[in-house]
């Protein structure tokens, strides 16, 4: 997967979970949760869908990485590389 | 075969808990003791009229875009839209006591209003408390030590009579202890009602449950109807298995139930020694639906809900008659802003109760003594409220014995054990307890109640 293309999938799962959100706007570098109003239970959801779709355990540690959009891509890009060569 | 997850009871937690878990792949269960869904919240038919069970309003309304609210976390997390829930929300709703009355509506700034020309020499305290009660965090999981609700407002307020007036809708609406209620609970309800608001679904309960109800099997969820839990196997401290009362055994590696902590606990087998321990809950309440023929506007009824009190000082306890006429709830669905009037006028009366008198009288003394409560509680309105009594073309009326029938719960308490289990956890390992006595109250808390314990326990693995 590209940066692109993780980028795409992590708008995906929070258009799914936050479908009120424009999240047509959001700052890489800015917190998630600033922008968008997320909880806790956001961020379960998020660690949810990852599981769901793409076969990804976050540990809880490292919930951390998932703070912004550009977090979540670099601690994301290589576990999904790592998914697709194992497919 | 074996599940990853079973939930006692199809009501309003186990739908929700339902959701969560089938939404990520859990294999999952429902088991429905009746042949309907819904529980303490559920509806029935009389004579071609479908009637809402335990539905005066929703409480907790926030608009569309709210998200950290309890009804704004219930939507995003069985993903649903605002609209999905077609609320609508309340006229004006009244606290009316002796010489005093209160008005309130979903904005906060009119019951401050009414405070301040009412009392004013108690608005100071109100802000305060309001301030105190805003910045509390009462949906944490931890247990806390026991906090007074009345000492806490004895702290802001000085006058009775406001106590008393406050005190009385937040009662009504969620309060499993009698006379007194826990400082968290009374948050709870307190932002439910007063900082959030009321709305009715367009649709009612039947629409909102068969929301969710479609919802979950189309995420794969099975659901059984009319097949009840006769006990739960346990060994080494875990459930092993469920066994039906029509015979079949289930098995999963979790167990969620909200058909009440005791009620849970005694199912047992072996039953723990906290199935004994604990004091159940005995608040419970008669109600009369009646059904007019005109709009109660006419009448004079103008408001959505009014919560009264006849006598000077109100009382919340098990009364020592069968139910006591003078303090109530009066509902008037009419008075909500739905975009067409409903086919029929509708008043709901409700009064506390005493369900170990009511359960005593025999089949012939108890239809006549139902008739007998309604009569008095309608001539004791009167002396408050217009009489509406010629224009009623059907009633019907449900007691704490109804309330026991149909929802299992030991003395008909609506409101569940006085003492939540707010971390929902048992003696037993993997069983958890969800809705009622978790802690959460009324439709939308019952819902959040069961969200947040398939979080906690099942998708996070708390244990
Ligand atoms: C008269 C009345 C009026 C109310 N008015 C309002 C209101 O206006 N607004 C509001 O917000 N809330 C109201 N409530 C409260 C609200 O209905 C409840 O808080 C909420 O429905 C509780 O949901 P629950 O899932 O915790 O429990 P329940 O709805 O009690 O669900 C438990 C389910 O478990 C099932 N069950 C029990 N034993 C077994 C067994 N052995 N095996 C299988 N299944 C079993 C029951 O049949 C039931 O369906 C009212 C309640 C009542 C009774």
């Amino acid at each position: 997967m590209t940066r692109d293309e993780v980028r795409g999938a992590i708008l995906d799962i929070l258009s799914e979970i936050a479908p009120d959100e424009n999240i047509e706007s959001i700052d890489d570098n800015r917190k998630l949760r600033d922008q968008m109003d997320l909880d806790s239970m956001d961020f379960l959801d998020i660690v949810m869908e990852l599981r769901k779709r793409f076969n990804i355990e976050v540990p809880e540690k490292d919930y951390e990485h998932l703070a912004t959009m550009s977090g979540c891509i670099a601690y994301l890009q290589p576990l999904m590389l790592k998914k697709q060569v194992a497919n | 075969m074996a599940y990853d997850v079973a939930i006692i009871g199809a009501g309003l937690s186990g739908l929700a808990a339902g959701i969560r878990l089938a939404l990520f792949d859990k294999k999952v269960v429902l088991i429905e003791r009746h042949t309907e869904i819904g529980g303490l919240n559920s509806f029935y038919s009389r004579k071609h009229r479908t009637f809402d069970v335990g539905l005066h309003a929703m409480t907790n309304f926030s608009p569309r875009g709210a998200r950290n609210t309890p009804l704004g976390k219930i939507l995003k997390q069985l993903r649903f839209r605002h609209e999905d829930f077609r609320l609508c929300p309340q006229e004006t709703s009244e606290i009316r006591f002796p010489g005093k009355s209160l008005r309130f509506t979903n904005d906060f700034e009119f019951l401050t209003q009414e405070v301040a020309e009412q009392f004013p020499d108690q608005l100071d305290g109100f802000l305060k408390l309001s301030a105190r009660i805003r910045e509390y965090d009462e949906i944490s999981l931890e247990n806390r030590s026991w906090i007074s609700a009345r000492r806490v407002m004895e702290e802001f307020l000085s006058d009775p009579l406001l106590i008393d007036m406050l005190f009385c809708p937040l009662a009504y609406y969620g309060n499993a202890r009698e006379e007194d209620m826990e400082f968290y609970q009374f948050v709870i309800m307190f932002k439910s009602i007063f900082l959030e608001g009321f709305s009715k679904p367009l649709g009612g309960m039947h629409y909102i449950l068969h929301l969710l109800a479609d919802k979950y099997r189309a995420l794969g969820g099975e659901l059984i109807l009319g097949n009840g839990v006769e006990s739960l196997c346990v060994e080494n401290s875990r459930v092993t298995a469920l066994q039906l009362e029509g015979g079949q055994a289930i098995e999963a590696s979790a167990v969620l139930s909200s058909m009440g902590y005791l009620e849970t606990l005694r199912r047992c087998s072996p039953a723990p020694p906290q199935a004994t321990e604990a004091a159940p809950g005995k608040m419970s309440f008669m109600e009369s639906i009646f059904v007019l023929d005109r709009e109660p506007r006419e009448l004079g009824f103008d408001r959505s809900i009014v919560f009264f009190c006849t006598r000077p000082r109100f009382e919340y306890r098990v009364p020592g008659e069968l139910v006591d006429v003078t303090s109530g709830v009066l509902c008037c669905p009419n008075n909500f802003r739905f975009p067409e009037p409903l086919p029929e006028g509708i008043l709901r009366l409700t009064h506390q109760a005493n369900f170990e008198l009511w359960d005593r009288l025999p089949r012939k003394e108890y239809i006549a003594a139902k008739k007998e409560c309604r009569a008095r509680g309608l001539a004791e309105l009167a002396t408050f409220f217009p009489d509406f009594s010629d224009s009623v073309v059907f009633i019907d009326s449900f007691t704490p014995k109804t309330i026991h029938k149909y929802t299992g719960h030991i003395h008909g308490a609506v409101y569940g054990c006085p003492d939540k289990v707010k971390n929902g956890v048992t003696p037993v390992k993997n069983l958890f307890i969800c809705g009622t006595d978790q802690g959460f109250l009324g439709i939308i808390g019952a819902t959040l109640s069961g969200i947040s314990m398939a979080n906690f326990h099942v998708l996070q693995g708390h244990r």
